[in-house]
Parts: C-alpha cells; sequence; structure tokens
C-alpha cells in the first residue's frame, strides 16, 4: 500500500489520529496500525486505551471494528488487554459484534492458545453454537474448526443430535459462507444410524443448488458421506444420487478455475460412485476453449465413464484430440484411447485400428505414445493383434523416449518368434546398451532372454553379450541381479529357465490408476478440500502434520457406539482377510515371475494394477499368516524357523536341504522388520522395481544349490517372501487347539504385535491373546474393548497385563468373554473389530472368530420337538454344503461333534448310508438343525443346514470343516 | 483460511498486496511466476499451486491475476468463489476491474477487502451491504466530500447485514418502480458439415435489475420448467416454493443481481435460432486457403433476430487473411488470430481466404478453428 516504503516512523502521529469521529479516518488509523504494530510494540501500547474505549462506543459497527483489529494486532503485550473487551463483546447484545468477536477467538488463539483456554474463551465459543442468530452460529463455527485444526486431538466441537439439529437450522438463514464453514463442520460428524443420516440428508440436499458452488461442493461431501450409510435399496438412496448429479454438471459451466477444483473432485466421486454421472458423459467433452488443465481432467473423467453404451462416441472425440495441437494434451488422448480398450472389450478392435491410423501420422510423439499403450493392448488381449507388430517395427527409428523403447523392446521379445529379424532389432538396441535408460537396459536384457529361449541357436553370441554387459559393465544392482539370475537359470536348467521366463501372463485389469480404495474413502471425506484436488490424504502434504486427522467413510450398517470422535471408525478392512485370498504356489509363482513388463503400466506413483496389489499383498498376508503359525514368536531371531520347516513342505522333499542350508545363513541375523516391511515399501517404489526383486528371488528358491555365494543378506531377505504360501498348513499346535493367528502385525501398532485365537472351554468362551512388544520402550496400561458385533461378544474382565511389556517380551493372556455385550450385524456375521489402548496409542484391528465358539453346552433337542421344527423351518431355508476329504466314520464325527457342543439327535441308516440328524445352539438362542449323510468308504459328506437364519448357514458349515478336519 | 492476496499484472508486477494475518512475503509469488512460465499461455495457469510452506490459488480476470495465499487445508472453491467475489465487486464499484482503476481507488479497495474478509473469513461480500459501508466513488460525491469533509465510509451498521434477508437493504424508496429481467443463454453446439447438430446444450442465466421501493415479495414462473435441467438460485429464492410448485418467489436485492443460472441438456431438445453452414478447402502444394461460412435464421423459429456478431478465431498458424462478408463490417486481429464481422440483418455468408505458412505437419493437424455467434432475439 506504501509501494515499499517503510512509513513506520510515522507511528506516533497515526496513533494520535485514532480517536477521530470520522469513520473513514479510524479505518485507515486502523489498517495502519495492524501494519505497523509489530515493528512498533511499545508504541502500539499507546493504542490500547483507544481499543477499549472503543470497544464500549454505542455504535455496534465502531464496537465491532475496535474488536476486529484489535485481534490483528499481532503484539504480545496487546494480547493481554483485549481479554476484557473480548469478553464483553462475546456477549454483547448485538449479533454482529458477537459474531466478530468469535472470529477474534480465533485470531487471539493463533497467537497465544494458551491464553485463550486459560480465559475460558473456548466454552464461550461453543455456547455461541447455540446462539440465536444464524451468522453468529457459522462463524462460532468457523471459529472452533479453525481452532481445532490446530488441536487435532481436543474435542471441540462436540457434534451431537442436539448441536447438529442447531447447525441445520442455522444452514437454511445464514450467508453463503456460513453455510460453506457450517456444511464442512456437518461433515466431521458420524450420524448414529441410517435414520438420522437420511433426516441430515434431507436438510443438506437443497445446498446443491446454491449459486455458489463452494456450497454445492461442500453439500456434496456431506451427502457422499452419509450416504455410505444408507442402505442401497432405500428409495431415497436412489433419489439422492439422481440429486448429485445435476449439481455436478453444472459447476462445469462456471469459472475454469472453479471447473478445475470440480473435476478433481467429480473424479474422485465417479471412482466412488459410478453410477452418479454414468449418463453424463457429453459433458466431459473437451471445449476448444478449456484451458489445458481443464482439458486434462475432463479426459481422465471421460475413460472412467467409458462403457459400452458410449464407447463410440468417446473414441470419435479421443481421436479428435489426438490431432490437436497441445503435446500433452495429445499424448493423454492417445494414452485414453489405449485405456478404453482395455477397459471396454468390444472397443478393442477399434481402438487398435484407431492407434494404428494415429502411427500413419508419424508425428513423432503420437507414435511413441501409441506404441506404448499397444504395449498394454497386447497384455490384456494376447494373440488377438500381433498382426500389427510389422507396422510398429518400421517405427523403431524414430522412438526416442525411453518408455517407448521399452515398450517396444518388450514387444519385440514378446513376439520374437514372430519377428524374422528381431535379433537384427535387438541387436542395434543393445549398441548404445550404456547409453540407455535403466528401464530401457532391464527390458533390453529380458527380451534378449526371451528371444534366446525362443531361438536358441542363432542368439548364443547375443545372449552373451547382453548378460555381460549387464552384469560386468553395469553399476546398477537391479540390472546386475537380473542378468545374475537369468545367466545362472540359463546354465543350470534352461527348461525352468523358459518355464519361468516364458510363462503365461497375468492379463493385466483396466483399473490401472484407479485410487487404492482405502485412500479413496479418505478421499471422498475431503471432497472440496486441498486434498481433493492433490489427490492425497492431507496426511502427506499438511505442513508439519499438525491438525491432520484420519477421517473415514461411516460404516454402511450404524457405527458402534462411537459418537466419541469419528477417529474410531477406521477398522476397515480386516487383515485376516487376506490370507482368503491365496491362491495355489505353483499359479503365484509363475504369475510373481511374469510381471517383467518393465516401465509401469502409467503415470501416478500410487498407481498399481490389481494384479500388482494382489501380489504385494498377498506376501503381506503371507507374512501374517507365517508369524500366525509361529507358536511364541518372541522376537526376531526366532522368525527364521518356521519358515524353515513350513517351506520344505510345500516345495517337496528334494529341495529340502537345499533350503535349509540358505535359511541356516540366515540364522544369525535379526533384521526381521527390515525384510517384513520390505515388501510394503516396494509397492511405492513403482512396479519395476517389485518385479526385479521377485524375479531375483525366484531362482534362489528354485535352484538353492546355485547359491549366491558372498551375499547371504540377499538371499535371506528375500526368502521369506515367497514362503506366503502355505497359510496355517503345517506348523499347528495340534488337533485340538487353533493355531494363533497374528491379528495386529507389529508395524501397524507401532510396535506392538497382537497374536490370538478363540476357545471355548466349560462353557465360557475365551479369546486367548499373545501380546508381543516389538518396539524398543515399555509398554504399559493395555485395555481393550470391542465394537458391536453379531452376537454380542464383550470382554467379561478388563485386559490384564500384570507388568509392564518390557521391548521384545511377550506376554499370554487368557482373556473372557461374555456374549451380555451389545448386538448389531456385522459383515461377515462373524467378524469382531477389536481396539487395544496402549500407553502409546490406540489400535484397531478386526478379525474372525469360528463359530463353535458360540455352541451352548444345551444345544440337544428332543427328537419329537427336531422332528416338528425340520418341518416347520421353511425349504427355502436349507442349505446343502460338502465336507470333503474327512475319513472319520460315523461314530467319530459324532463323538467329535459332540464336543464342540453339536449334539446328534437320532442317526438312521438308509440304504447304505449314515444319517445324522444333529441340532446345535448358539448362544443368542438361535437352533441349528443339520442333516449329516455319510456314505461308508467315501470321505466326502454332505451337510443339509436348517435354521431360522439362514445367514449362519455357512458359517456353521464352516464350524463343522474345522472341527472335523482339525 | 486465506492469508494473503497479491494483485499482478500481466507484465508479472505485483502492484497490491493485503495480508489478513501475518505479513507473507512477496517472494512466494515466485513459485507462482514459474509456473505461469512453464504454462505459456496466461489462461493455463493451474489454480492451485502448491509451494514448501503455502498453497497459491489464483484466478484469472480481465487481464490479472489475484492470487491468495493460504496455509492450512481451506475448500479451494471457497477461496476461488471469493476471489471472484472481491473481482466483482471491483467492477461494480469502478465500473472496471483494471489495474488503472484499481490503483486510482487504492484506499476504497483496502477499506474494501479489509470490510470483506476478517481473519481470512468473509464478512461482508454482498454488495448492496458492502455499498451502506463504503459508498462507490462518484464524481459527484467526491466534489461534496470535499466541501462538507464527510467521507466515504457509511458510520451504521447496515441494515440487512443480520436479518434473515442479508442481501437487502431496508427503507429503499423509488419514484418509479421497475423491474427488468435479461434472459441470457448461451449454447454450446456442435454443427456437422452439412449444417446439423450434433451436440447441443444451454446455459442460461436471468439478470435481474429490480428497483423497488420497501420489501417487494415478487414470484415468477415459467411457462414448462421442467425444460430447466438443473438451476443454481440466489441465496433469495425460497427453494421450498420450487420444490413444490415449481415457482420462483423471493424477496430480491436493490439493483443489479443474478437470479438463477440454469442449464438444459443435450438430452433435451435444444433449438438453435440460425443455421450455419461451412466449408473450408486448402489449395494443393500451397500454404493457402478457403473458409466459407454462411450463417442465416431458421424459417421455422418465428423469431427475428438482431445484431449477429461473428468471431472466428484462426489457429495460431494462420497469418493473414482476406475477408469479404456479403453484408456488414468486419476486423481481423493478427495477434489473437480472431476475425470478426458484425452484421446487422439477415443472412449473410462470408468467404475469407487466409494464408497459412505453417509446415504441412501442422497442417495435418487439421485447422481446428471455433466460432463465436452473438445475436439477440425478440
Amino acid at each position: 500500500m506504501t509501494v515499499g516504503k517503510d512509513v513506520s516512523a510515522l507511528f506516533p502521529d497515526v496513533v494520535n489520529c485514532m480517536q477521530t469521529d470520522n469513520l473513514e479516518l479510524k479505518k485507515l488509523v486502523y489498517l495502519y496500525l495492524m501494519n505497523y504494530a509489530k515493528s512498533q510494540p511499545d508504541m502500539a501500547i499507546m493504542a490500547v486505551n483507544t481499543f477499549v474505549k472503543d470497544c464500549e462506543d454505542p455504535n455496534p459497527l465502531i464496537r465491532a471494528l475496535a474488536v476486529r483489529t484489535m485481534g490483528c494486532i499481532r503484539v504480545d503485550k496487546i494480547t493481554e488487554y483485549l481479554c476484557e473487551p473480548l469478553r464483553k463483546c462475546l456477549k454483547d447484545e448485538d449479533p454482529y459484534v458477537r459474531k466478530t468477536a468469535a472470529v477474534c477467538v480465533a485470531k487471539l488463539h493463533d497467537i497465544n492458545a494458551q491464553l485463550v483456554e486459560d480465559q475460558g474463551f473456548l466454552d464461550t465459543l461453543k455456547d455461541l453454537i447455540s446462539d440465536s442468530n444464524p451468522m453468529v452460529v457459522a462463524n462460532a463455527v468457523a471459529a472452533l474448526s479453525e481452532i481445532a485444526e490446530s488441536h487435532p486431538s481436543s474435542n471441540l466441537l462436540d457434534l451431537n443430535p442436539q448441536s447438529i439439529n442447531k447447525l441445520l437450522t442455522a444452514l437454511n438463514e445464514c450467508t453463503e459462507w456460513g453455510q460453506i464453514f457450517i456444511l464442512d463442520c456437518l461433515a466431521n460428524y458420524t450420524p448414529k444410524d441410517d435414520r438420522e443420516a437420511q433426516s441430515i440428508c434431507e436438510r443438506v440436499t437443497p445446498r446443491l443448488s446454491h449459486a455458489n458452488s463452494a456450497v454445492v461442493l461442500s453439500a456434496v461431501k456431506v451427502l457422499m458421506k452419509f450416504m455410505e450409510m444408507l442402505s442401497k435399496d432405500l428409495d431415497y438412496y436412489g433419489t439422492l444420487l439422481k440429486k448429485l448429479a445435476p449439481p455436478l454438471v453444472t459447476l462445469l459451466s462456471a469459472e475454469p478455475e472453479l471447473q478445475y477444483v470440480a473435476l478433481r473432485n467429480i473424479n474422485l466421486i465417479v471412482q466412488k460412485r459410478p453410477e452418479v454421472l454414468k449418463h453424463e458423459m457429453k459433458v466431459f467433452f473437451v471445449k476448444y476453449n478449456d484451458p489445458i488443465y481443464v482439458k486434462l481432467e475432463k479426459l481422465d473423467i471421460m475413460i472412467r465413464l467409458a462403457s459400452q453404451a458410449n464407447i463410440a462416441q468417446v473414441l470419435a472425440e479421443l481421436k479428435e484430440y489426438a490431432t490437436e495441437v497441445d503435446v500433452d494434451f495429445v499424448r493423454k488422448a492417445v494414452r485414453a484411447i489405449g485405456r478404453c480398450a482395455i477397459k471396454v472389450e468390444q472397443s478393442a478392435e477399434r481402438c487398435v485400428s484407431t492407434l494404428l491410423d494415429l502411427i500413419q501420422t508419424k508425428v513423432n510423439y503420437v507414435v511413441q505414445e501409441a506404441i506404448v499403450v499397444i504395449k498394454d493392448i497386447f497384455r490384456k488381449y494376447p494373440n488377438k493383434y500381433e498382426s500389427v507388430i510389422a507396422t510398429l517395427c518400421e517405427n523403431l527409428d524414430s522412438l526416442d523416449e525411453p518408455e517407448a523403447r521399452a515398450a517396444m523392446i518388450w514387444i519385440v521379445g514378446e513376439y520374437a518368434e514372430r519377428i524374422d529379424n528381431a535379433d537384427e532389432l535387438l541387436e542395434s538396441f543393445l549398441e548404445g546398451f550404456h547409453d540407455e535408460s535403466t528401464q530401457v537396459q532391464l527390458q533390453l536384457l529380458t527380451a534378449i532372454v526371451k528371444l534366446f529361449l525362443k531361438k536358441p541357436t542363432e542368439t548364443q553370441e547375443l545372449v552373451q553379450q547382453v548378460l555381460s554387459l549387464a552384469t560386468q559393465d553395469s553399476d546398477n544392482p537391479d540390472l546386475r541381479d537380473r542378468g545374475y539370475i537369468y545367466w545362472r537359470l540359463l546354465s543350470t536348467d534352461p527348461v525352468a529357465a523358459k518355464e519361468v521366463v516364458l510363462a503365461e501372463k497375468p492379463l493385466i485389469s483396466e483399473e490401472t490408476d484407479l485410487i487404492e480404495p482405502t485412500l479413496l474413502d479418505e478421499l471422498i471425506c475431503y471432497i472440496g478440500t486441498l486434498a481433493s484436488v492433490y489427490h492425497k490424504p492431507p496426511s502427506a502434504f499438511v505442513e508439519g502434520g499438525r491438525g491432520v486427522v484420519h477421517k473415514s467413510l461411516p460404516p454402511r450398517t450404524a457405527s458402534s457406539e462411537s459418537t466419541e470422535s469419528p477417529e474410531t471408525a477406521p477398522a476397515g478392512a480386516p487383515p485376516g482377510e487376506q490370507l482368503d485370498a491365496v491362491p495355489t504356489q505353483g499359479d503365484l509363482l509363475g504369475d510373481l515371475l511374469n510381471l517383467d513388463l518393465g516401465p509401469p503400466v502409467s503415470g501416478p506413483p500410487l498407481a498399481a494394477s490389481a494384479v500388482q496389489m494382489g501380489a504385494v499383498d498377498l506376501l503381506g498376508g503371507g507374512l501374517d499368516s507365517l508369524m500366525g503359525d509361529e507358536p511364541e514368536g518372541i522376537g526376531a531371531p526366532s522368525f527364521v524357523a518356521p519358515p524353515a520347516a513350513a517351506v520344505p513342505a510345500n516345495l517337496g522333499a528334494p529341495m529340502g536341504s537345499g533350503l535349509s542350508d540358505l535359511f541356516d545363513l540366515t540364522s544369525g541375523v535379526g533384521t526381521l522388520s527390515g525384510s517384513y516391511v520390505a515388501p510394503k515399501a516396494r509397492l511405492r517404489s513403482g512396479f519395476g522395481h517389485t518385479e526385479a526383486s521377485l524375479s531375483r528371488a525366484a531362482p534362489a528358491v528354485g535352484h538353492p544349490e546355485a547359491g549366491t555365494p558372498g551375499r547371504p543378506g540377499r538371499v535371506l531377505l528375500l526368502i521369506p517372501r515367497l514362503t506366503w504360501s502355505s497359510p496355517g498348513g503345517p506348523g499347528r499346535c495340534g488337533p485340538s487347539e487353533s493355531p494363533l493367528q497374528v491379528w495386529l502385525p507389529a508395524m501397524k501398532a507401532k510396535g506392538l504385535e497382537i497374536s490370538g485365537t478363540f476357545t471355548r472351554q466349560a462353557g465360557t468362551i475365551s479369546m486367548d491373546l499373545q501380546l508381543t512388544n516389538k518396539a524398543l520402550q515399555v509398554m504399559t496400561d493395555f485395555a481393550i474393548q470391542f465394537n458391536r458385533n453379531s452376537f454380542g461378544l464383550a470382554p467379561a474382565a478388563p485386559l490384564q497385563v500384570h507388568a509392564p511389556l518390557s521391548p521384545t517380551q511377550t506376554v499370554e493372556i487368557s482373556l473372557p468373554l461374555s456374549t451380555a455385550g451389545s448386538v448389531m450385524k456385522t459383515e461377515p456375521l462373524n467378524s469382531l473389530q477389536v481396539a487395544v489402548k496402549n500407553n502409546i496409542d490406540v489400535f484397531y484391528f478386526s478379525t474372525l472368530y469360528p463359530l463353535h465358539i458360540l455352541f451352548v453346552e444345551d444345544g440337544k433337542m428332543d427328537r419329537q420337538m427336531f422332528l416338528a421344527t425340520w418341518k416347520d423351518i421353511p425349504n427355502e431355508n436349507e442349505a446343502q454344503f460338502q465336507i470333503r476329504d474327512c475319513p472319520l466314520n460315523a461314530e467319530a464325527v459324532s463323538s467329535r461333534l459332540q464336543s464342540s457342543n453339536i449334539f446328534t439327535v437320532a442317526r438312521r441308516n438308509v440304504e447304505g448310508q449314515d444319517m445324522l440328524y444333529q441340532s446345535l445352539k448358539l448362544t443368542n438362542g438361535i437352533w441349528v438343525l443339520a442333516e449329516l449323510r455319510i456314505q461308508p468308504g467315501n470321505p466326502s459328506f454332505t451337510l443339509s443346514l436348517k435354521c431360522r437364519a439362514p445367514e449362519v448357514s455357512q458359517h456353521v458349515y464352516q464350524a463343522y470343516e474345522t472341527i472335523l478336519k482339525n | 483460511m486465506i492469508h494473503s492476496l497479491f494483485l499482478i499484472n500481466c507484465s508479472g508486477d505485483i502492484f497490491l498486496e493485503k495480508h489478513w494475518k501475518s505479513v507473507v512475503s512477496q517472494s512466494v509469488c515466485d513459485y507462482f511466476f514459474e509456473a505461469q512460465e512453464k504454462a505459456a499461455d496466461v489462461e493455463n495457469v493451474p489454480p492451485v499451486i502448491s509451494t514448501p510452506h503455502h498453497y497459491l490459488i489464483s484466478i484469472y480476470r480481465d487481464k490479472l491475476f489475484f492470487v491468495s495465499v493460504i496455509q492450512t487445508e481451506v475448500p479451494p472453491l471457497f477461496v476461488i468463489e471469493f476471489l471472484h467475489r472481491v473481482a466483482d465487486t471491483f467492477q461494480d464499484y469502478f465500473g472496471e476491474c483494471s489495474e488503472a482503476a484499481i490503483k486510482d481507488n487504492v484506499v476504497i479497495v483496502y477499506e474494501l477487502l479489509e470490510e470483506m474478509l476478517d481473519n481470512g473469513f468473509p464478512l461482508a461480500t454482498e454488495s448492496n451491504i458492502l455499498k451502506e459501508l463504503i459508498k462507490p466513488p462518484t464524481i459527484l460525491r467526491s466534489v461534496v466530500n470535499s466541501i462538507t469533509g464527510s467521507s466515504n465510509v457509511g458510520d451504521t451498521l447496515p441494515t440487512g447485514q443480520l436479518s434473515n434477508i442479508p442481501w437487502r437493504r431496508a427503507g429503499v424508496k423509488y419514484t418509479n418502480n421497475e423491474a427488468y429481467f435479461d434472459v441470457v443463454e448461451e449454447i454450446d453446439a456442435i454443427i456437422d458439415k452439412s449444417g446439423s447438430t450434433v451436440f447441443a446444450e444451454i446455459q442460461g442465466v436471468i439478470d435481474a435489475c429490480i428497483k423497488l421501493s420497501g420489501m417487494p415479495d415478487l414470484s415468477l414462473s415459467f411457462m414448462n420448467p421442467r425444460l430447466l435441467d438443473d438451476v443454481s438460485f440466489h441465496p433469495c429464492i425460497r427453494f421450498k416454493r420450487w420444490e413444490s410448485e415449481r415457482v420462483l418467489s423471493f424477496i430480491p436485492p436493490d439493483g443489479n443481481f443474478r437470479l438463477i443460472s440454469y442449464r438444459v441438456s443435450s438430452q433435451n431438445l435444444v433449438a438453435i435460432p440460425v443455421y450455419v453452414k461451412h466449408s473450408i478447402s486448402f489449395k494443393e502444394n500451397s500454404s493457402c486457403g478457403r473458409f466459407d461460412i454462411t450463417i442465416g435464421p431458421k424459417q421455422n423459429m418465428g423469431k427475428t433476430i438482431e445484431g449477429i456478431t461473428v468471431t472466428v478465431h484462426m489457429p495460431k498458424v494462420v497469418l493473414n487473411m482476406n475477408l469479404t462478408p456479403t453484408q456488414g463490417s468486419y476486423t481481423f486481429d493478427p495477434v489473437t488470430k480472431v476475425q470478426s464481422p458484425k452484421i446487422r440483418s439477415e443472412q449473410v455468408f462470408l468467404q475469407s481466404s487466409f494464408c497459412d505458412l505453417g509446415t504441412w505437419e501442422d497442417r495435418g493437424k487439421g485447422l481446428i478453428s471455433w466460432l463465436k455467434l452473438k445475436l439477440l432475439t425478440t
């Protein structure tokens, strides 16, 4: 304002003008004070008197102005004098003054937080939420939100149904900006049940028609979050979905800056709920005068919305875009065509021909981009479009970008048998091997090995050359390791090498760059904020991590008594579930090795295809299960033993000795956590890397005799990762006792590892826990709590850990459970969400309990009663299952089941088959009737279950399986 | 919340800065300049830029950049909306939102900014309220002020500020009570070679100028409200009434404001009142070509059309063109590659041959041009 001149020398003179009646002059003096008080703190005191006097002026405008200005003077000495006038103003009769004062509390808090708390201003501020004037309410909410942001733990915005109601009332009457604050605040609330969620949604919906786009987007956020709680077959759910689309589309007609932010958010919404905008494809067509940043975003959304119904339109548009002038945009458009081909199978043909047309244009960057996407199309539809390879090869010389070169090399290597001069082509690349980027080098190495395996006679020299280049002349460890592995593979067993290198590839999936579901759920809670623009959780970029509260969507069925705060919710994904998806070992080994695509499929580092995700997840999950197999996993060194026992069992005897040799190497090393964390850490670093390390690992397992002399550390780091495929199998403690499972891995819980199992003995259910401290500090103050669950399981006694848990120490506790807790149906039925607290933090995990712990002792039904009940239950409630591979006879079955409280009511012999009629009762009084058909000599049993609550049948069947097979 | 605001002109000078919290050094704008340089075109500067300690959210309006600095997680739309509101207010006060106007009225600008935002929270953004607090500068008022010594700053609390209708001031009196509504529709259409419509969508707004005394309560009903796919309302409109009866019922603000904006999407039949035919041809082996466009009213619409302006944006490779319209006048701006004939009456045939000195490769990408028609229907 002063054109850069320092006018602080005039301070005393200006302050003298303060007591004027001329409001304009007064305002200007205040403005001056705000700017220069900091440089003249002593003199600023002179102004205090006038401020205090102005705060008692009869004109509310002046009172408000004074209190507002005082808050802007960031001088400590002044803030002390500010407290009294501020207190008065917070209780002022004029709402204008009150609302200004509310903001002033936030200002003061920014300068001196302690002072605000000591003076009790926070409580006054909370009272203002119930103010009669909506504008005051809005400002109080805004101020509290800002204060809460710097104190994430404090429970300032104590939201309960009453205060929510007040906010909703104020929402209708306050200014647009106030509405934004209130809506953002509402979004942090977790309604008790779906009814409450619906009523809030109903009252928020009118905001979707507001002229201010920020209000609209904040309303969308609230609706998106609360919709999560509404059941999908509710009429209202459908209405709401319909109401969401038009305002989102309207946002796109606003100024380009608003469009950009809106599009980033729509991108999230489309991923979460594609049904909202599925008919609105056309509005995302790029306009001639859109700024480039809007164009790129629109393109992204177009691909997400592409489906069979609209693909023709989309392709026509994309083709048009590919002839545009802007290079970035053209590239992305070409890529988009490829992604359409992968996403919508019916369009693949057309996409490929479009891409070929584009290659014909010979525009350098278009050709390169097209080759990269054609490689992906090959991976999705093998043996379909290989006829285009010839055209691709024509453009070999024009490729100068590493990604395009790597893609081309991959194509040449993969289809070496169809390209006559494949060796020449690859040789031409090999000439400048050292100048290529790592990506190209790795790809070239793999391609030449593939070529050698396909045409061994004429390419021996070439493969020698590339292997020596990779292993001797390169200082890139990834490249060198891959070279060594191929070398050894080829020299020891070419057949195995063929199996490994040329194995069937898993198809790549369409969802290449979807945001991870958990991250997506978190981001949905941040719609309309910076996080949604960056597609990163605030913790990833908000400075200093201050004020970061992890938000999560509410569970669909109403969550537990968690009115405390929204943070209690994220007990979401049960870690145990990962285990279910473990495929047979052979398959996965092949899959892992054949992810050797080199470059990541596309762009952002977080993006990983489902396959990649799957692979890494399985590794993580597998490790969990390994650790679960270990009965007393005390610390790092002892971890090594169980895999050594488990792996040979899986890989077959001949390799056993070699493997244990390798494992012997590990005994001296205690870096469990290092190797454990590795798979996850590598996920971030991208596809190529994970794959490299995996293909390195494979030969080490398959050919232990080849060894890796001089580098034991690396081998042992890899082996645990490949031993995942033994979930449960060997290493079990005994038939009667189920093995401990790792429920909470140490790395998720700041060093606390919890494993455990459920048992039922003499009518009491207990949860046997094993707590291991893998952190460096002592843990104390343990406590445990369950979320509401289907059968009302709850701890019957507090978690008793008598002495503090010192590092590496393990303690075993048996926690008695009662079934008197509050009941809420969970999905799956037998999942249990648990919170464990210690002096460090609160941790959440979820686990599945076997249903047979709930079978009660008095579950034997009278014969007549059984017959009547069996007839009484409608036939559609009957479920049939097969229990395979059970060598027991009827007596043994009966007695074994009886010990687990499944009682045989009657037994008949019909046509040589034994029919067992059995009954059992669950803790909540549900009867389950069973008919078990056993054919002598046939290890498969047929189990028919009848129950009034058919959803338990599946779990009862699993219980049968567990009991009979143990 | 919003920390600071910088106004930057096209040549990259920061000519105004305002801090609502502590002072943020001007050097933070370097990140903005960096992004601006990268974007090449002023319109293409990304609206949200992150820097190590701050986030810069900017808008580009009337050849000025409004760059706001924020430090915490704030809804960016809120910031962008607010910045547009600031620009609107300047426009409203000074007639134009330009560097010169802002520099001439720097005191009022600071007073306005101070009044609009407090500690990053918007305070008063309704133009009616602002005008009561700070009177817009007029020549007459400045003469009166210099004689009487009074100021531009109102010294009482604006009456509407806290009422349920914050947009309207109390005690308005007019001798002539009148209300005007402008319906402005923008049709976004793609028309193929034969002149048939591929895609058309209407973005419409109803702007109102209301000069009525007291507290008028108005209702406005549509012949066929179902046509409107989506509407966004000025806060004055009672939403319940619209939901149930499809009638706009409202107590209007005083003066000019946008009542509603609406969208009629392509699913509905959008009738374009004119027909447009075009053809484009390149001369073999030369860098020249010919571009013809014919525009005329559709007979069956039964509406007269006047004041047609055609704006054609030619690609950057086009260096020069010769224009021969059948009617009206025309101009060609070689810098922005815009040719704009002004035509008054019904049918027009525009013939333009252009010289294109670009290489063949550039032309291979197609000559993408777009045109804008401005017309009035009655």
